[in-house]
């Protein structure tokens, strides 16, 4: 495994986030010859998406699906490649210099980038319903993650709730692998469809029409699915039922999903012009055709750049790194970016449709009362609304007044609710309000690790003089 | 916008915790308050400050702000009941002495001719300061490590949950029926009749006063009305740890730990007025005095960082003045918005809210100190 | 709450909370947790309510538990080793461990 001192001081990429977008663009730079390196945090690459890819001990193909072993290809790319792939990294800083910060194993360094690819992809939007704390209450992404890296599949009383493509595919791989699902409640309005429709010729023509019609079939034809417009987690020290339309029923694990935003904390972080996206309700960074951010040499690829899925997001990859490539080795053979580009419209034609289906009601964005909001700092949504009508317009005075978003998540899993519970309650929008300022460390790092890295004299003189 | 047309006895120019003290202290009074102030992004020193109510120290080279700041620290404790009553939030105000460690003998020599200068200064006020060596050090702070030779103490230093304080002033200026316009970037002021009229981003605001306490846009602000603001504003980093059991029971001019649990390290002076940056250097260096201060420190997880930009006058103290060429106008303006926060509620208010300032207290304080130096 | 598909892999043993608990070699502390039926790892330093892992990929923050005397680890992303201590945890963090 690689250690923080085996790092050299300088790369010609560092490419953060091994998912597909990472290693794409890890597989085409170490080849084009640039010094590249890959860090990332989890114990394996992948990403979430092709999560544990080389070492899941789920034996049998069916359950998971052929579409998560196309990983498998990705990692070996990436490998022989050449380039430097470092697991168990956490990147912690990006400056608009690309002086990388990163910690492996307690030891922290500072690597001077001379192109950055930030591919630290999504996460799942917050789904913050009373209750959403408890004990037993889990994401889908979590439990598929469980499922992926060690086999473990949902036991007892299971229910899901939510949408979006991410439940369905769970729900499906769950109950391939013997799991039992006592019920899915389906929270995205009906009247989706009527944004959807005028997109469907689209979806249609795209790869993935067939597969997502086969999986709800296959889900529905085993599991009751109960629209609801109401949800909560009801438990003491943990969950014991889930309340829905008046009804209760009893269950030890409840597993929300109403879908993934980009990950935004280290760009944002690094500077990068951030924007909202309307349709898919979050913000995203401003990129160029080859995802050039805002910040030169600071590229953003895969979801990060933006949704539209696990084949785009390798695809962005490639259309990242051949950017670095031409910058840094113009001499060096690239392929065809015209072909690239060609398969990445492919793949994101049927998002609009995807996007206006699985739009998650207003009712389970902006949150009221009691319900937490900041899990870190147990702000609640009647906190936030009740501060918004003092005059506070923005996420930043808001965590001021109330501590949302600033424990240790630093902000990824109340954010976008804050933004837009002020928006609602001020009448403006999302993109008005804006989003938390964020800082390094993205990730927390120690104080000993903090304190050993470099200081320079003037630096040294801003503090002891 | 109904504001355009309203008239205010008050308009009080920034929404930090040098206006929101100062607004909340005039609505006492009786007032009709209008509080201007930027909006979310705006640069703001009252987001970024150490919430310490620190008194050693200050006044090296001006012992009337020594005075200024012991009346301050006195007050607090029922400035934060004040408060208390008003909204039901606790503040967590707490005087429990406050120490300035010294990491080698150079650091200690120093700091205790800069006590003895304080002390000698004419007029000086007692602070009851005393410098402790290692071995009386630790019987108060048993957790310093090697490094640490020795501190200077103050019994009257003390600290506060500042956050929790500018939501309070917030909350309690709300409740008194001042009106908080965010947004409200003035542009312009002038003075027709006995009227101010601010130009801001939103429109016009009327008022029969104003009080400037934009922190270092009063060096904006205050020419308008006939003043003068000379600022130098610096640069200044935080770091903080997460949430841990207490066990540093008193304030350190560069650490301490929160009613929360944080552990608020600082103290950086950068030359620079961009507050979205870091100089991860200089947090290092912060973290690394910090360490070697409280080795048990070490494993604990560093869980956010912030810059924020001083408000620093050119001399370091603070700025109460009064126009002579637009009547009514007023600035109040300094670097220590929390330590002074009682002065400027319970005493610096009433005095706008009277019309004049009381030269007794604060004529020390005015800019014209500024220009004298300048011709002389 | 979990059960396992296949019980392949090497066995590794921890404690938790001082008792032995039988892993997987591969699972990270979080998914031995969970495997070994623990869905509480935490109580909030803020209200003390129990928390349990939730997103299982690094950016909650909920699964954080004490891991050979260190604490505030986040165990979704920690290997689990032989030998393993892993402490639940309650409330702030104590300074200095």
């Amino acid at each position: 495994m690689t250690q923080a001192s085996d790092l050299a001081a300088h790369y010609d990429l560092v490419v953060i986030g091994g998912g597909p977008a990472g290693l794409a663009a890890a597989a085409e730079a170490g080849r084009a010859g640039l010094s590249t390196v890959l860090f990332d945090e989890n114990p394996g690459v992948g990403g979430q998406i092709y999560r544990a890819i080389t070492s899941t001990p789920v034996a049998d193909r069916a359950i998971l699906g052929e579409d998560y072993r196309a990983g498998s290809d990705l990692v070996a790319e990436a490998r022989t490649g050449g380039a430097l792939i470092a697991n168990g990294a956490t990147v912690w800083s990006l400056d608009p210099a690309r002086l990388v910060g990163v910690s492996i194993a307690g030891q922290a360094r500072l690597i001077q980038a001379g192109r950055v690819i930030v591919a630290t992809g999504s996460l799942e939007r917050p789904f913050p319903i009373p209750g959403w704390t408890l004990p037993g209450v889990m994401s889908a992404g979590g439990a598929q993650t469980l499922l992926k890296a060690q086999g473990l599949v949902p036991d007892g009383r299971t229910v899901m709730a939510g949408g979006g493509p991410l439940l369905w595919l769970l729900a499906a791989q769950i109950l391939r692998a013997g799991g039992r699902i006592e019920a899915i409640l389906d929270t995205m309005p009906r009247r989706n469809w009527l944004r959807a429709l005028p997109h469907l010729p689209d979806f249609l023509l795209s790869p993935y029409a067939a597969k997502g019609v086969k999986l709800l079939r296959e889900v529905r034809a085993r599991v009751p699915v109960i629209r609801v417009a109401e949800l909560e987690a009801v438990g003491d020290d943990r969950l014991r039922e889930v309340s829905f339309n008046g009804r209760r029923l009893p269950a030890d694990l409840l597993l929300l999903h109403q879908g993934v935003v980009p990950n935004v904390n280290l760009a944002m972080a690094a500077g990068v012009a951030h924007e909202w996206n309307a349709r898919q309700l979050c913000f995203q960074p401003v990129l160029d055709e080859d995802f050039n951010s805002s910040v030169p040499g600071i590229a953003v690829a895969g979801d990060g750049a933006g949704i539209a899925g696990g084949t785009a997001a390798a695809e962005r990859g490639r259309i990242a790194a051949v950017a670095a490539i031409r910058a840094l080795r113009p001499s060096a053979p690239v392929p065809d970016l015209q072909i690239i580009r060609q398969r990445l419209q492919r793949e994101e034609m049927g998002r609009s449709f995807l996007d206006w289906l699985n739009r998650p009601a207003d009712s389970f964005r902006q949150p009221e009362g009691d319900t937490i909001v900041c899990r870190c700092e147990e702000v609640t949504a009647g906190q936030v609304r009740a501060v918004a009508d003092l005059g506070c317009e923005g996420p930043n005075q808001m965590k001021a007044f109330m501590r949302c978003g600033m424990g240790p998540c630093q902000g990824r899993l109340c954010g976008l609710t804050v933004t837009e519970l002020i928006a609602d309650q001020r009448g403006t929008t999302p993109a008005e309000v804006g989003y938390y300022r964020l800082r390094p460390p993205v990730k927390p790092i120690t104080v000993a690790e903090f304190a050993s890295l470099p200081i320079a004299e003037g630096e040294r003189l801003a503090v002891e003089n | 916008m109904r504001a355009m047309s309203e008239e205010y006895d008050v308009a009080v120019v920034g929404g930090g915790l040098v206006g929101a003290a100062t607004a909340w202290g005039l609505a006492r009074e009786g007032c009709r308050v209008a509080l201007l102030d930027e909006g979310d992004r705006a640069v703001r020193a009252s987001r970024g400050n150490f919430a310490l109510v620190w008194v050693q120290s200050k006044g090296i080279g001006l012992a009337p702000y020594s005075a200024w700041t012991v009346r301050s620290s006195n007050a607090w404790a029922g400035f934060a009941d004040l408060l208390r009553d008003e909204t039901g939030f606790d503040v967590c105000f707490q005087r429990p002495g406050g120490f300035h460690l010294c990491l080698s003998d150079k650091e200690l020599e120093t700091r205790a001719n800069a006590l003895k200068r304080l002390h000698n200064q004419p007029g000086a006020v007692d602070i009851k300061s005393e410098i402790l060596d290692r071995t009386q050090l630790i019987k108060m702070l048993p957790d310093i490590g090697p490094d640490v030779v020795g501190a200077s103490f103050s019994p009257l230093d003390g600290h506060v949950n500042s956050l929790r304080l500018f939501r309070t002033l917030h909350t309690a200026i709300a409740a008194r029926g001042v009106r908080y316009l965010p947004s409200h970037r003035v542009e312009a002021i002038a003075q027709e009749g006995g009227t101010f009229r601010l130009a801001t981003s939103q429109g016009e605001i009327r008022a029969g006063r104003v009080a400037l306490a934009a922190g270092n846009a009063n060096m904006r602000l205050a020419p308008m009305v006939g003043l003068e603001a000379p600022m130098r504003p610096e640069r200044g980093q935080i770091v903080v740890t997460e949430r841990l059991r207490p066990f540093l029971h008193h304030p350190t001019g560069t650490l301490r730990q929160t009613d929360e649990g944080t552990v608020m390290m600082g103290d950086s002076h950068e030359d620079s007025t961009d507050p979205s940056g870091l100089t991860l250097g200089v947090s290092a260096k912060i973290v690394e005095r910090a360490l070697r201060a409280f080795p048990l420190l070490a494993g604990a997880n560093i869980v956010r960082t912030w810059s924020a930009i001083r408000v620093m006058t050119r001399d370091g103290f603070p700025i109460y003045d009064e126009s002579e060429s637009h009547p009514g106008a007023f600035v109040v303006c300094c670097h220590s918005g929390v330590t002074l926060a009682a002065n400027h509620a319970l005493t610096v208010a009433p005095m706008i809210a009277r019309g004049a300032l009381d030269k007794s207290l604060v004529a020390p304080f005015s800019a014209r100190r500024f220009y004298v130096q300048a011709t002389g | 709450m979990f059960k396992r598909l296949a019980d392949s892999g090497k066995s590794v043993a921890l404690t938790v909370d001082g008792r032995p608990v039988d892993c997987r070699a591969g699972d990270t502390v979080a998914a031995a947790l969970l495997a070994a039926g623990v869905d509480r790892c935490r109580t909030t330093p803020v209200s003390g309510a129990p928390r349990g892992p939730y997103c299982l990929m690094g950016v909650c923050f909920d699964c954080l538990v004490t891991i050979d005397g260190v604490g505030s680890r986040q165990a979704c992303l920690v290997p689990v080793r032989e030998g393993m201590a892993v402490e639940t945890q309650s409330g702030r963090r104590e300074a200095g461990r």
